[in-house]
């Protein structure tokens, strides 16, 4: 099995933060996996419980959810609605974080193909930079403040 | 209460724009207070008390050099906010290693297709 690296997330502003990872695969593949719901309900899990629902309705305005039980039992779900959708290439969603309600982000999937292999960024964008810290902390102790303009500068020292 | 809450770790203390701006400073090596003060605009009791609130989490070290005082980042202390945020690189990182066997697969499945 070929691993293509480990993905890297960094936060560009105080609302947004941005996944990147490259994929030893055509983007058209990686797509697929990406809106196929039989195929999301495989990945998305990150091996941290059961993805019970995948619902994908692929059209501008069409809804998405999906589902995770984790072992103890606690069920995570998140949900939004399809903004733009360019096929292989950028899909821009909105999403809630269900425990989280609130907070709404704007996720923009891009992926580009160089040689066979495809650059994938998400770029999920909030409306506050609270919104941004409840996501990353999803599944964390609530409440924690924001440091995270330092982590390039500072904590890089730590790798 | 509230005040406590301000100051009880690193989250809290790095939580304010103007100190993350003096670690920002002090990252790229130690520095004398004056040095704070003309690169970040503020009054010198303004650093100074950002300064207090970053040295009592541990996030700042501070040491006598002749006459004056060096203040510099200590990364240790930063380590649980570094590690909050790989928290969720790693989510990422483990739902991309499944995705990674997905498309294996996929492209398997391709270029069977191909084959025939």
């Amino acid at each position: 099995m070929v691993s293509s690296g480990t993905a890297t997330v960094t936060l560009p502003t105080d609302e947004q933060i941005l996944i990147t990872r490259e994929f030893d695969a055509p983007k058209h593949l990686v797509w697929e996996a990406w809106t196929n719901p039989e195929l999301v309900k495989r990945w998305w899990h990150a091996k941290r419980g059961e993805v019970t629902l995948v619902e994908i309705d692929l059209r501008v305005g069409g809804a998405w959810r999906y589902v995770m039980v984790t072992p103890d039992g606690l069920e995570v779900g998140f949900h939004g609605e399809y903004r733009e959708i360019v096929p292989n290439e950028r899909l821009v969603s909105t999403e809630v974080y269900e425990g989280f309600p609130d907070g709404e982000a704007l996720n923009t999937l891009t992926l580009t193909e160089v040689d066979g292999r495809t650059a994938l960024e998400v770029l999920v964008q909030h409306s506050s930079k609270e919104h941004r810290d409840g996501h990353i902390n999803s599944g964390m102790e609530p409440g924690m403040q924001d440091a995270m303009d330092l982590l390039e500068e500072v904590a890089v020292s730590l790798r | 209460m509230a005040r406590a809450a301000t100051t009880a770790d690193a989250f809290n203390a790095v939580a304010e724009p103007r100190r993350r701006q003096i670690l920002d400073v002090l990252a790229g090596g130690e520095r004398p207070v004056n040095d704070l003060v003309a690169l970040l605009g503020l009054a010198q009791p303004q650093v100074s008390k950002h300064l207090r609130v970053l040295r009592e989490v541990g996030v700042v070290d501070v040491r006598e050099d002749g006459r004056q005082r060096l203040y510099r980042v200590n990364g240790y202390a930063l380590k649980p906010i570094h590690d909050w945020v790989q928290g969720y690189e790693r989510l990422w990182s483990e739902r991309f290693d499944q995705l990674d066997v997905v498309l294996e697969e996929l492209k398997d499945e391709e270029g069977e297709s191909d084959g025939e």
